[in-house]
């Protein structure tokens, strides 16, 4: 449950490939082919090194990145003010819930905030009611009323 | 929503990609193959969504915490409502800033209506960052707080479809 504390060794082609590749594949027969020529790699070294990367966690993956709610579904940021003495059991809760997808604890009255992530709109209002019924704690709703920037891109 | 809809093969292709692309020479041939259709197809698909905004982008995902930014502080402010979407803009186009959103408050307990998520490899370098967004918002800033992330007690990533 903790979060890993050392970041991972890799060395600079492994940085030119994190940094370069954020966006931008392309979208031709031979993908990894064209990125790798761009960087000046091969083909199966790039494919490697992506594998690597994601094997010791510096990617969580190698992909398309979606907009859930342009796909039609709904998130939510949500918070609770949840008790020093039930904080595990609270946390278990929503480990066991398919619709949070992140949780973390964060230093606040309000210490536990997590996204919650469904397939409706709907389906957010019914992760709260569960979440307020197993718990008996109230559930705050922060969803997003505009985004100003995702850039979600990091300089390795 | 007529141009953001998904149809069957769409939600196929979210469901066989989320998790990320194959690791071969030729990812969107596999991924046909996989979901029953053509590499022509899938690559179309791809680049429609991307349009649309349904792809954000396509490519390496990385984890901030293993890159190093073990610090990540969700800064939070209170600002007026008839300046938050100006302001938004301006915090939001910030490059260590990775998400910036306008939320509803909830009052009494939580005044504060703009969010700007910033990461950094210590407690100092969060703190300067914050600095400098406190400094651009200036007189606008009616209250202002940071909340660190202390512990992660669940990270699955957020699955579209399945």
């Amino acid at each position: 449950m903790r979060q890993p504390v050392a970041p991972a060794v890799f060395d600079d082609v492994d940085r030119r490939i994190v940094n370069a590749l954020q966006g931008g594949f392309p979208l031709v027969p031979r993908p990894y082919a064209a990125a790798a020529e761009a960087l000046g790699l091969a083909e199966d070294e790039l494919i490697a090194r992506i594998g690597a990367l994601t094997a010791s966690g510096v990617l969580s993956r190698f992909g398309p990145m979606f907009d859930a709610e342009k796909a039609g579904g709904a998130v939510s940021l949500a918070a609770m003010v949840v008790p020093a003495d039930r904080f595990d059991e609270v946390a278990a809760v929503l480990m066991e819930m398919p619709a949070i997808a992140h949780n973390y604890e964060r230093c606040h009255t309000l210490n536990m905030w997590f996204v919650i992530a469904t397939e409706t709109r709907a389906g957010i209002g019914a992760a709260q009611r569960e979440i307020e019924k197993k718990t008996g704690l109230k559930v705050l709703l922060f969803p997003k009323v505009r985004e100003y920037f995702i850039g979600m891109r990091v300089e390795a | 929503m007529t141009d953001t809809a998904l149809d069957t093969l769409d939600r196929a292709l979210v469901a066989a990609t989320q998790e990320g692309l194959p690791l071969t020479p030729t990812p969107y041939a596999d991924v046909a193959a996989r979901i029953g259709t053509t590499e022509a197809d899938v690559i179309a698909r791809l680049a429609r969504l991307l349009d649309a905004g349904i792809v954000r982008r396509i490519g390496a995902v990385p984890n901030h915490y293993r890159l190093g930014l073990s610090h990540n502080g969700m800064t939070v402010w209170d600002v007026a409502d008839a300046e938050v979407d100006r302001l938004g803009a301006l915090i939001g186009a910030l490059d260590f800033v990775t998400h910036c959103y306008r939320r509803p408050r909830a009052l009494p307990d939580w005044p504060y209506n703009l969010f700007a998520m910033v990461h950094g490899r210590s407690r100092d370098e969060v703190e300067a960052k914050r600095a400098e967004i406190a400094a651009l918002l200036g007189t606008a800033v009616r209250g202002s707080d940071i909340l660190y992330s202390t512990r992660i007690l669940k990270k699955t990533g957020l699955r579209i479809v399945g």
